[in-house]
């Protein structure tokens, strides 16, 4: 997995709240059996006047005007603003990475739904969660100033914005130790196997229907 | 200490406790489809690696199989749509090449995972599930830990039988008192979302409980702990009873002989006791909930079928009236006052929340002897596994619903994600038995409701959403 240290970049802000996985890749494109590619179908129908089908190329699509990554001013985001419950919806992990293939390493949001959360830390990808009142300032300060960047500090656990202003976020010891480093999750966990056999010695003995071989 | 449920079978799965909260924790079943798995076992191949324990995973197809007969047919040969073929074949190949059970598409026990694993017998109470599917809170109507997972994890799971976890906090969601007539588990799941907001029970385990609860089916409890996600909450839970038991017994994957014997004594144990401590508690009055229909595009915009549809301008708070614009806008609702003033195109009567025979049974008792109303463009019926669909042929249930005027499919998700040929046009309402009125989640511009499968068949007679009561009075 690609590590994730520090970064800066474009922020733009998706003033929406409860922004579901349908959303953040509509379900056609889940017909891939791929990890790449879902770029181009990232916020599809908000993104989109006309509706998408996969293996479709896209550069002569109808663009919406209204939608936030279609302005100019935008364009290049890698630091997505957001509202809260973000994520929500469908488990599907295309959604970490149709933002990670359009280029967004980092959203920010007052809050997220579980499993999408969840499903960034496996993409090398850093989801931010801000008090409302921060996250309020950033979209003022966003909409307000064109070219604004945000800087990112996993290390540091903060989020700078161009006038220096620094607010700091909460991630676990672990998660932030394997986005660092890049580390690859099953590998740490087979590091393990010891402890897993044991496990599975002693339930074996008070629950061995749970080993049985299944009946076909 | 006491100890609830979650608390229980937490404990008997950790595998390793973290310094920084994280957990190992122990999976017992893995349940896989076509859409979320195809990247995880290629994660294997490329890494060299192998399922830990084959026989703890059951896979089929669900999510973009076609459901008319004339394309099931052939099996996976007979999928018109080149991209859900690949797709299908993908898992076929997977499981076949890593040695995983697979009820292919022509095999009768297919269905959609989250029905065909308890029919099966394969989900059993104490048991953790997960799949990469967020409706795998299902099996926690079994008193099971069950967790919709992404992909990174199926690949996880499958190379160490672990899932690394932190725990959740503890919700108790109480359901007191006697439900009214055609007041279903469906409703009762939606007016507790109504209550509690979509985002309501993100970080909780939710155990359902209470006199309402426990007196439901266990297909019943299934719809109630489908739609915990719908409520934030990755996990539902519900307390072993009897009528667990009794369901779970004979099934083709259930513990067999003395092995029965020790489980069911184990399984007693599986309730929380009386006096742990909830982080949370909601407590609902059963006699207060009515059929329940949505009315915007998020299944917290939940109304009593009696009562006005809000309106944006009346919302105090300005993210909620901004909210409730858009739904308005999307769902095209200027100049409707009521949810019986909503002219449908399509009903849907399926999915893994309301799919199972005793939904079957719901929307047939509604529809037996009437005619689904001239203004619908379609009302079809997919039973959730080719078992249920069997059941149901045999009551002559699919006859009573071609009669009404419904079309009676093969087994799958259909139109509840529309990634098959089932979906909605631009603009049309449906009402749906499923869970998510996501905008696009039935089709490009689609509108769904949700409701329960005898609100859905009352619907498809009268053309518009009535209350079901009201219906089968005449
Ligand atoms: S029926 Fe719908 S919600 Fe259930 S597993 Fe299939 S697509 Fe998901």
């Amino acid at each position: 997995m690609r590590p994730f240290t520090t970064h800066t970049g474009i922020a733009a802000p998706l003033d929406l709240a409860n922004v579901d996985t349908d959303m953040i890749i509509p379900k056609q494109f889940l017909k891939s059996i791929k990890r790449t590619g879902f770029g181009k179908n990232l916020f599809d129908e908000l993104r989109y006047e006309d509706e998408g089908q996969p293996d479709q190329e896209c550069t002569g699509r109808p663009l919406r005007k209204d939608f936030v990554l279609n302005q100019d001013r935008y364009q290049g985001t890698s630091v997505l603003l957001a509202r809260s419950n973000f994520g929500c919806g469908s488990s599907r992990e295309h959604a970490p990475w149709a933002l990670d293939d359009f280029g967004i390493r980092s959203v920010i949001a007052p809050s997220f739904a579980d499993i999408f959360y969840n499903n960034c830390f496996k993409n090398g990808l850093l989801p931010i969660v801000l008090k409302e009142e921060e996250v309020d300032q950033l979209f003022e300060e966003v909409e307000a100033n064109e070219g604004y960047e945000l800087t990112v500090d996993l290390e540091n656990q903060t989020v700078k914005t161009p006038s220096g202003t620094e607010f700091s976020f909460d991630v676990d010891a672990f998660r932030k130790h394997c986005l660092l480093n890049g580390l690859d999750d099953i590998g740490l966990t087979l590091q393990q196997a010891d402890a897993i056999h044991a496990y599975e010695e002693k339930r074996i003995q008070t629950a061995p229907w749970l080993f049985e071989a299944r009946a076909l | 200490m006491a100890k609830t449920l979650y608390d229980k079978l937490w404990d008997s799965h950790l595998v390793q406790q973290r310094d920084d909260g994280s957990a190992l924790i122990y999976i017992d079943l893995q349940l896989l489809h076509e859409v979320t798995s195809p990247q995880a076992f290629e994660g294997l191949r490329l890494h060299g690696r192998k399922p830990w324990r084959l026989t703890s995973s059951l896979a089929t197809p669900d999510h973009n199989v076609p459901t008319t007969v004339e394309e099931r047919k052939s099996g996976v040969n007979g999928i018109a749509d080149p991209v859900s073929k690949i797709q299908v074949t993908t898992l076929d190949d997977n499981c076949d090449e890593f040695g995983i059970t697979e009820f292919k598409m022509t095999d009768i026990r297919q269905g959609i995972v989250h029905v065909v694993g308890p029919e099966q017998g394969a989900t059993i109470p104490g048991m953790t599930v997960v799949c990469g599917d967020s409706h795998t809170s299902t099996h926690g109507a079994f008193g099971a830990l069950a967790h919709g997972i992404g992909t990174s994890e199926v690949e996880h799971v499958l190379a160490t039988q672990c899932l690394v976890q932190k725990k959740m906090r503890n919700m108790l969601v109480r359901v007191d008192g006697e439900l009214s007539p055609y007041v279903t588990a469906k409703d009762v799941v939606l007016a507790i979302i109504g209550e509690i907001g979509t985002a309501g029970g993100t970080g909780y385990a939710i155990e359902f409980g209470g006199s309402a609860i426990a007196s439901l089916s266990m297909e019943g409890r299934m719809t109630v702990c489908n739609m915990a996600i719908e409520a934030g909450a990755r996990v539902g839970l519900i307390a072993v009873d009897q009528t667990t038991i009794d369901y779970v017994k004979d099934r083709p994957y259930a513990p067999k002989g003395a092995h029965w014997d020790m489980a069911v004594e184990a399984w007693k144990d599986l309730v929380s006791d009386k006096d742990a401590e909830f982080d949370e508690v909601v407590v609902l009055n059963a006699a207060d909930i009515k059929p329940q229909v949505t009315w915007g595009t998020s299944p917290e915009m939940v109304i009593a079928i009696d009562q006005d549809i809000p309106r944006p301008e009346d919302q105090a708070d300005a993210v909620t009236r901004d909210g409730y614009a858009r739904a308005w806008k999307y769902m095209g609702l200027e100049g409707k006052k009521t949810l019986a003033d909503i002219t449908l195109d399509r009903v849907f009567i399926g999915s893994c929340t309301n799919s199972r025979i005793e939904d079957l049974r719901a929307a047939a008792e509604v529809v037996k002897g009437r005619k689904v109303a001239d203004t619908l463009k379609q009302a079809i019926v997919v039973p959730g596994s080719g078992l249920v669909k069997e059941q149901a042929e045999k009551e002559g249930l699919d006859k009573i619903f071609t009669e009404a005027g419904l079309e009676w499919r093969e087994p799958g998700c259909s139109m509840c994600l529309a990634m098959n040929a089932d979906k909605l046009g631009h603009g049309e309402h449906c009402a749906s038995t499923s869970n998510r009125n996501f905008e696009g989640r039935q089709g490009f511009g689609g509108r769904t409701h949700l409701v329960s499968p005898a609100m859905a068949a009352a619907a498809a007679i009268a053309g518009h959403f009535v209350d079901v009561n009201e219906l089968v009075k005449h």
